[in-house]
């Protein structure tokens, strides 16, 4: 059975940085699991401008912004299978994958890192009433057809949901030659963000119906129309709201969800509000060697801070390899070298959730990230960080949106000063 | 001239085809749309009845022990996904106890076997953790189980047309004409031509009283019941052990919740009269009932793990009896009518009835090359490491996952395509290898498929249809119209 | 006086800003709530512009279309006119990140380039 230091599951943005990472951290044996044809992930078919921002501080493209990091795992011979789908992981850390010339086979690797990304959400998980005509896509799903194959699934497109492939796609479709009737989403609130719905919807004079779903589907071969109504505040069509739209396509974007189905197979303690594993200040999972970050940690909106993150990953399986070589070196001190004091965080009043999800001073850096979500949109509140009720930050936040991922600072200082802290609390809170 | 034309490629088609291929004759399957199993066939509840259900010497109770009982030998026989798990009707009340025992007792009249009244809270929470708290009994009925309703029907059609006989698809009965010269035989005017043939059996589903009523003075009447079903995720697939039914109570039918033979959760059916016989539209009203009864009889059902949800058309006859018969007053033309539940358990048994009626009736010889043995599709997740590198050395294909949610590969799709009554479409795809039937719901392997569909058959990709003609994917190319 | 209402994309605040204008003369921008709010408001009043994406057919690479980019930003209402110019447009592969695919787009001046290294397939 072969074996290496550290197997990255997934070659897209995430993987490509955290096996980066890991390279430059002093690791040698590392390999990438990609199963697509291809480097780079979801990137390749986002061939839209607007990635690099904060990494580049220029406006690239998806490929691109992969091409940048493809070139460096190249240069630095990290090295990397396609077409290669993984099966399995083992808890003891054997992975079985299989590809048209290696067949079934098997690895083994003292350091996982999960970096699998996520699917999107289907029409079933909606339980939309209707027909089941052809004509229905995700979005993302259309964004493949259209960028990497050049087809145009349909002429005339309604869209659901606002979530920005979906926002991305009503711009592709239009300029391809499609007629984008309107973009219905059920929240009272967009799930895109602001730069994507004026030059994707506005520019184009496509409407975006906020409060609004589509409650029934027409056609029994090919889509033929949909009807829409505005909700209520619970959700429930409202009665005489209904407009009807004929269109022979329609596309879902309506939320995207991290393909953890490997990371559960293992034992990896899954977070039931990001469908991503609990992590800690290293981004390792409750199984020691396996880190995850990326979409398969939890849903970002930028692919700068999915960098970022997997950064972070890829340097600590890096530590987590080399201790653990140690280790076996000096087994009689190893109960000194981890200290098992966690401090855990406590996402309250209107935070939904955070990575991590628990801290163990001892191993931070000078600065640790906090990222989160909050549940509603929120204008001129700040963010307040409490040390066992003690406040320690404060954040002012012009506005919050679910669709935006916020993060907040931790230091070392902070930890240094309240010794025996045991929760953290982060919180939405008035000015 | 065919001595025999069905009308219709669902299960009890394919099983009448099957049956009548043991004998000399020249059969043939005529099918509007355009792969086998498209109708009631393939939207239902998957279930293998154990017999209780139906009416004591009724058609229905006599087909539906009898199939129940050969449908574990015919699933070795043309490989096709069959599990006998048993299945629980559940009782929460005391006062709805007689309701159960008059089930029992039916069922021991009509000759089911394995069946027992269980009471007691926790020797019923031992075979079945989930069940509804306030449960007081339950029916446990061993010899059900779940089956592939798709698998059942494509293999007996594969099988049928190995041995001989012919299968028409996207050919539309719209006329059929009795040889009054002769006193027999019959003219079938479809959408591809005129057929002519010596018998029929109509084994048209919800259309089998159009044809009926087309030859026969003596009218019957099919009505299309819509039933809405949710399908969850795997994950959620070993929530109960059995398929479990709820009592029938004053507050009305229950739906019910069942494992599936892939490893999914059905809940449903729903049941709604409908007019159009094509309406398989969930409702919204339906898909909320269905949420709020399978919360009667099992706990903690977690709903949200929905991935689909579908709506298929039960054939229901005003009698609520099956209607297998040569009509009185056309002699030659065969009544295959009124199948829905336990339709697809009885089929195995509704072929060979049906087979028989033209047996009598033309007295035909054996076919001495009749093979009854099929082999399905492979399944390489059935292989152990060793054979599945070795498959994959010498068929590279079964190396490539096209399909992630269900780990469908390349190879499986090639044979689902190039087999005898091949899939043409994405559907049928679907239905012989699970491709796009996970929780993604085929947003990563559709255009994958497509392209293997394109390339296998020689078709345009914008030929590419969802399930035939007028359902293409693709409406056109980038630019094409700037 | 001619009103004109933006949205800006400065944040996630998503100001509402209204631009009063007189023929080409801006009169009074409202509703930001920061400077770069007015920012993208006089530009976007002047002269709007963006980036454009899309794709051309590559022959003989290991992929069937590349994408590409406006190399910097174009006209607004040029966007369509610049679709128009890539439509029927094929290139041979291997294509590499930079390589110029059409030069002067629409009359912008603004050339179109390649975005993703396509390599050419070899056949074996």
């Amino acid at each position: 059975m072969k074996e290496y230091d550290i197997v990255v599951i997934g070659g897209g943005p995430a993987g490509l940085a955290s096996a980066l990472a890991a390279k430059e951290n002093g690791i040698k044996d590392i390999l990438i699991l990609e199963r697509d044809r291809e480097l780079g992930g979801i990137l390749n078919q986002c061939i839209h401008n607007g990635f690099g921002l904060h990494t580049f501080k220029e406006e690239l493209t998806g490929p691109e912004y992969a091409a940048r990091y493809i070139e460096r795992v190249v240069d630095m011979k990290i090295s990397y299978k396609l077409h290669t789908m993984v099966l399995d992981i083992r808890p003891d850390k054997v992975i079985t994958a299989m590809n048209k010339e290696e067949g079934l086979f098997e690895i083994r690797t003292k350091a996982i890192i999960l970096a699998m990304g996520c699917r999107e959400r289907a029409r079933g998980a909606l339980n939309i009433p209707g027909y089941r005509p052809a004509g229905i896509f995700s979005a993302g799903t259309a964004q493949w057809l259209v960028n990497k194959e050049g087809y145009l699934p349909g002429r005339e497109v309604v869209i659901l949901g606002s979530g920005d492939i979906g926002l991305i796609m009503a711009r592709r479709m239009t300029l391809e030659g499609a007629k984008v009737k309107v973009v219905a989403e059920l929240m009272p609130y967009s799930g895109g963000l602001k730069r994507n719905i004026v030059q994707c919807l506005d520019d184009y004079g496509i409407p975006l119906k906020l409060a609004h779903t589509i409650i029934d589907i027409k056609g029994k071969k090919r889509l033929e129309g949909v009807t829409l109504a505005q909700v209520d505040e619970n959700g429930k069509p409202v009665l005489g709201t209904e407009e009807e739209y004929s269109c022979d396509t329609l596309l879902l974007s309506v939320g995207l969800i991290p393909e953890n189905e490997l990371s559960g197979g293992m034992g990896v303690a899954m977070n039931p509000v990001t469908s991503g594993p609990f992590v800690n200040e290293s981004l390792e999972t409750n199984r020691e060697g396996v880190f995850a970050c990326g979409n398969v940690l939890h849903v970002h909106d930028l692919v700068d801070f999915v960098s970022e993150e997997a950064a972070v990953a890829g340097k600590n399986a890096a530590k987590y390899v080399k201790n653990q070589s140690e280790n076996r070196v000096s087994a009689a001190n190893s109960e000194e070298i981890v200290q098992d004091t966690k401090v855990c965080l406590k996402p309250v009043n209107g935070v939904r959730y955070t990575v991590p999800s628990t801290i163990n001073p001892s191993r931070m850096e000078e600065n640790q990230i906090v990222r989160f979500r909050v549940g509603a949109v929120y204008k001129n509140k700040t963010i307040g960080v409490y040390f066992d009720g003690e406040e320690v930050l404060k954040r002012k936040r012009m506005v919050m949106a679910p669709g935006e991922m916020e993060e907040v600072k931790l230091s070392k200082t902070m930890f240094l000063s309240h010794p025996n802290v045991q929760s953290i609390t982060i919180q939405v809170e008035d000015v | 001239m065919y001595d025999v034309i069905i009308i219709g490629a669902g299960v009890s088609g394919a099983a009448a085809a099957r049956e009548l291929s043991r004998y000399r004759l020249k059969v043939c399957v005529l099918e509007k749309e355009e792969d086998v199993c498209c109708g009631t066939s393939k939207a239902n509840s998957a279930l293998v009845h154990s017999g209780y259900d139906a009416a004591h010497g009724s058609l229905m109770a006599k087909l539906n022990v009898a199939g129940s009982a050969m449908m574990e030998e015919l699933s070795l026989e043309l490989d096709f996904p069959y599990k006998r798990i048993g299945s629980l009707m559940v009782c929460t009340s005391n006062e709805d106890l007689p309701q159960l025992q008059t089930l029992y007792s039916r069922g021991i009249q009509n000759g089911v076997k394995g069946l027992s009244v269980i009471t007691g809270k926790e020797e019923i929470r031992e075979i079945e953790p989930n069940l509804a708290d306030d449960v007081v009994a339950v029916l446990h009925a061993a010899s059900a189980g779940i089956v592939c309703p798709f698998g059942l029907n494509i293999a007996m059609a594969e099988n049928a047309a190995a041995n001989g006989v012919e299968f028409f698809f996207d050919t539309k009965v719209e006329r059929i004409f009795s040889n009054k010269k002769e006193q027999s035989g019959f003219q079938v005017k479809t959408s591809k031509g005129i057929f002519e043939t010596r018998c029929i059996v109509n084994a048209a589903g919800v259309y089998a009283d159009v044809f009926h009523n087309m030859v026969s003075n003596r009218k019957i009447h099919i009505t299309a019941r819509a039933g809405e079903y949710c399908l969850l995720d795997k994950s959620a697939g070993e929530h109960v052990n059995h398929t479990v039914f709820a009592l029938p109570t004053k507050l009305g039918k229950g739906v019910l919740v069942s494992p599936t033979i892939h490893g999914n959760l059905l809940v449903g059916p729903t049941a709604v009269n409908i007019e159009d016989k094509e309406d398989t539209a969930t409702t919204r009203e339906g898909l909320t009932e269905l949420i709020e009864k399978a919360g009667m009889s099992v706990r903690k059902l977690p709903i949200r793990q929905v991935i689909t949800s579908f709506t298929g058309l039960r054939a229901h006859e005003d009698n609520h009896d099956f209607l297998i018969g040569e009509l009185p007053d056309v002699p030659g033309f065969v009544d295959c009518a009124g199948i829905e539940s336990p339709g697809l358990t009885a089929s195995p048994a509704i072929g060979l009835m049906v087979a028989d009626i033209i047996r009598e009736k033309l007295q035909p010889e054996v076919n001495p090359d009749f093979n009854g043995r099929r082999t399905g599709i492979l399944n390489p997740n059935t292989l152990s490491k060793e054979e599945r590198a070795a498959l994959i050395a010498a068929k590279p294909a079964y190396g490539n996952v096209i399909c992630r949610c269900e780990t469908v590969t390349e190879g499986e799709i090639i044979d689902a395509i190039r087999r005898p009554l091949g899939a043409k479409s994405l559907d049928g795809v679907k239905r012989r290898v699970r491709a796009g039937m996970g929780r993604c719901q085929a947003g990563f392997c559709s255009p994958r498929v497509m392209e293997i569909l394109s390339r296998e058959l020689g078709m345009d990709m914008k030929k590419v249809t969802k399930n035939g003609a007028g359902s293409e994917l693709l409406l056109g190319t980038n630019k094409d119209r700037l | 006086m001619e009103k004109r209402e933006l949205t800006c994309i400065g944040c996630p605040m998503g100001c509402a800003i209204t631009v009063t204008m007189n023929g080409m003369e801006i009169k009074d921008i409202a509703g930001q709530t920061c400077k770069r709010g007015e920012t993208y408001a006089r530009k976007e009043v002047t002269s709007p512009s963006r980036v454009v994406t899309s794709t051309v057919v590559v022959d003989g690479g290991t992929e069937r279309r590349v994408p590409v980019k406006t190399q910097n930003d174009i006209p607004k209402d040029k966007i369509f006119e610049c679709m128009k110019a890539l439509k029927g447009i094929h290139i041979t592969a291997p294509v590499a990140i930079g390589d110029i695919i059409l030069v002067n787009v629409a009359g912008t001046g603004v050339n179109i380039i390649a975005a993703k290294n396509i390599e050419q397939q070899h056949f074996v």
